[in-house]
């Protein structure tokens, strides 16, 4: 475990690996983009006018820090561990998603970009990119699966209400990995004059370094909260992993306390059994995807497999590589919910805390309602409840319905 | 490991002539009309095949080229499938070189090593990899090395400084990418697409291709004097599509490899 924490501190190298991971995979057109990003944003986090400006943006017009709530009834409920709540969910916007954009819409300006493009798998980024787009007065188009943007209706409605256009993606299974292909072809073909804000720890290098830095804003909050409150550290921290950005962001300023126990939750969708599921991590393979090297569900040819998760968030084959690289390092436990256990934790928070979970951060609740049980009452459980469940009710409406209606036959 | 010269080296060692590279997709629209096709391209004047391995995420092709690919997964083709081709093709008589395009993936998956020393058995020349960059392809390169073939590398109007470190590493020929973007026909080529190629060539001592966009014998001419070697992929693709139906039937295969056949003759011989 040692050796994992001080290797996980100087990840990645000058060449963007996490360990075996990541790495630049791209079309050759884009190689220059990538390392005028990496110096850009050397440059602009060594600029203590760049730093405020963010900062300023986070407190003032996102509204952080996000506060930790201490979940009481869902606490007495699982009897079990103190569980709290780390809420991304009173991020404006309504996800964690927006330190991320707010973090890389200013780089874009300060790299004198006047316009974005995003993908989005549930939305919530694209709604992140199209707020900033706003806020900094950049134009902004957002790639979205043909799938996605029928699962989401009510965030297309939302991006093209803040002035973004949505360009559906029609190739694959329609779904985050093909807006995100959609995505990176589109800035191929206009790389000098667009800046690709990528909405999780996925991508070439420099992207997966990026996101995380602007995320970790997350554990650090966590980390000065809990030590405020109770004078200690956090015994466990679940956090949902799709692309994984909530989740690095919460555990990176956690990775060198070892005593913290760090878990991620993967999208089982259907079941792990089944051919209907995104647990990357759990029965992926190394492999390409998105110009990173990272766990990757694919065929026996290295064909790229569909993924499946009600939670359009986390429907995603590949997974960031450092997550990939603290898999195997062995520092954060991966494991995955069911479609069916995460609709059970969204009711259960509803019921006990009053608080509609997006159904990406109910997997993490779900899991949490695993662990919780088996931990002792003196111990501390820290959930990230990465974004809040209004964008998904149709969809949890027609889940719940149909079961019911399975109940009746 | 090979005693033989490699087919590219052969092909350029003359580059008094500009040679004309198709590209095909395997499988597309079965592995039968990829055989056929392959032999009409040569006789229509093709000097070398770039010959496409479908693959499910193909980021740095366009719609025509990801069509392509679509309808050869839909029939289960794999780099297998298309290693057995490039033996079935050797088999046949071919003697034209043979590059397979691919991406990393599906090489990673098979092996790096292993992929290389059947192409080499089999009898391909060399392969273009997208989405390898220089600074990923140390593996492959040396796993090419090994066995007598070319990684081609790509160098794009963005690449600027890289230029130079591209061009000094680079084996077999250049691929120079005639436009930002990925794969398909244009209407129009860069204004300063020749400053480009002319500087790309002054960086290197292998020959060069210039490919992506390029669909017309009008735009084959105009890049023709500053390369060795005009790629043309998309605009082929096109007419494999618009006969696929055809190509699939036994009885009316020959008279769509003949059209096609045709099409490419023009192009290729825009370069003479």
């Amino acid at each position: 475990m040692k050796e994992a924490v001080a290797a996980t501190r100087v990840v990645p190298d000058k060449n963007g690996r996490f360990g075996a991971f990541g790495g630049k995979f791209v079309p050759e057109t884009l190689m220059n983009a990538l390392t005028e990003l990496e110096a850009a944003f050397a440059e602009a986090m060594q600029d203590p006018a760049f730093r405020e400006e963010l900062n300023g943006l986070l407190r003032e017009y996102a509204g952080r820090p996000t506060p930790l709530t201490y979940a009481e009834r869902l606490t007495e409920e699982l009897g079990g561990a103190r569980i709290y709540l780390k809420r991304e969910d009173l991020n404006h916007t309504g996800a964690h998603k927006l330190n991320n954009a707010l973090g890389q819409g200013l780089l874009a300006k300060r790299m004198g970009k006047k316009s974005i493009i995003a993908e989005t798998g549930a939305g919530q980024h694209g709604v992140a990119s199209a707020t900033v787009a706003a806020k900094l007065g950049l134009s902004c188009k957002v790639f979205m699966g043909e799938e996605d943007i029928r699962r989401q209706s009510l965030n297309v409605f939302r991006m093209n209400l803040l002035g973004a256009e949505v360009v559906p993606a029609v190739s694959g299974s329609r779904t985050l990995k093909d807006a995100t292909n959609e995505a990176i072809r589109y800035w191929v073909s206009n790389v000098e004059e667009t800046f690709y804000v990528i909405g999780s720890v996925v991508g070439p290098h420099p992207y997966p370094y990026i996101v995380r830095e602007f995320q970790k804003i997350i554990g650090e909050e966590t980390r000065a909260q809990i030590l405020q409150m109770l004078g200690k550290l956090p015994d466990e921290i679940i956090a949902c992993v799709g692309g994984g950005s909530n989740a690095i962001g919460m555990f990176y300023p956690f990775i060198s306390d070892g005593q913290v126990a760090l878990r991620g939750v993967e999208a089982a969708g259907r079941g792990v059994d089944t051919d209907k599921h995104a647990a990357t991590l759990s029965l992926g393979r190394p492999g390409v995807i998105h110009g990173s090297l990272t766990y990757l569900l694919q065929d026996e040819h290295g064909q790229v497999q569909e993924a499946h998760s009600i939670s359009a968030g986390l429907d995603y084959p590949g997974v960031g590589p450092e997550h990939a690289y603290l898999k195997d390092s062995g520092r954060v436990t991966y494991t995955s919910v069911t479609d069916e256990e995460a609709l059970a934790a969204v009711q259960m928070l509803c019921r006990t805390e009053g608080i509609i979970p997006a159904l990406e951060s109910a997997h993490a609740i779900a899991e949490a309602m695993k662990r919780a049980p088996q931990m002792s009452k003196d111990e501390i459980l820290v959930i990230c409840l990465s974004g809040r469940g209004d964008k998904d009710v149709l969809t949890i409406q027609d889940a719940l319905g149909s079961k019911e209606e399975g109940k009746q036959q | 490991m090979t005693t033989a010269v490699n087919r590219i080296d052969k092909l350029f060692a003359d580059r008094s002539r500009k040679r004309f590279i198709p590209y095909i997709t395997v499988g597309d629209p079965t592995l039968e009309a990829t055989y056929q096709l392959a032999h009409a391209l040569v006789e229509a004047g093709a000097d070398l095949l770039e010959l496409g391995i479908p693959y499910s995420d193909p980021l740095a092709d366009g719609p025509t080229i990801q069509r392509a690919s679509q309808r050869a997964l839909e029939n289960g083709v794999s780099i297998g499938d298309a290693l057995q081709l490039v033996a079935r093709l050797r088999k046949s008589g071919m003697e034209a070189a043979l590059v397979l395009f691919t991406y990393i993936n599906p090489v990673m998956q098979y092996g790096i090593d292993r992929f290389f020393s059947d192409l080499a058995k089999y009898g391909a020349d060399g392969v273009v990899i997208p989405d390898l960059p220089v600074e990923e392809n140390g593996l492959a390169v040396e796993a090419a090395r090994k066995y007598g073939l070319h990684v081609i590398s790509l160098v794009a109007p963005t690449s600027e400084s890289r230029i130079k470190s591209i061009g000094e590493q680079a084996s077999g020929f250049l691929y120079c990418v005639s436009s930002l973007g990925v794969t398909g026909a244009r209407e129009s080529l860069r204004d300063d697409l020749s400053e480009f190629l002319e500087r790309v060539k002054a960086s290197t001592a292998v020959p060069t291709a210039v490919g992506f966009g390029i669909s017309t014998p009008q735009q084959v001419k105009a890049v023709a004097p500053h390369t060795d070697g005009v790629i043309v992929g998309s605009a082929i693709v096109r007419e494999i599509e618009k006969h696929a139906e055809q190509l699939k039937d036994p009885v009316q295969s020959p008279e769509a490899v003949e059209k096609i056949k045709t099409f490419v003759h023009q192009l290729a011989s825009a370069l003479q």
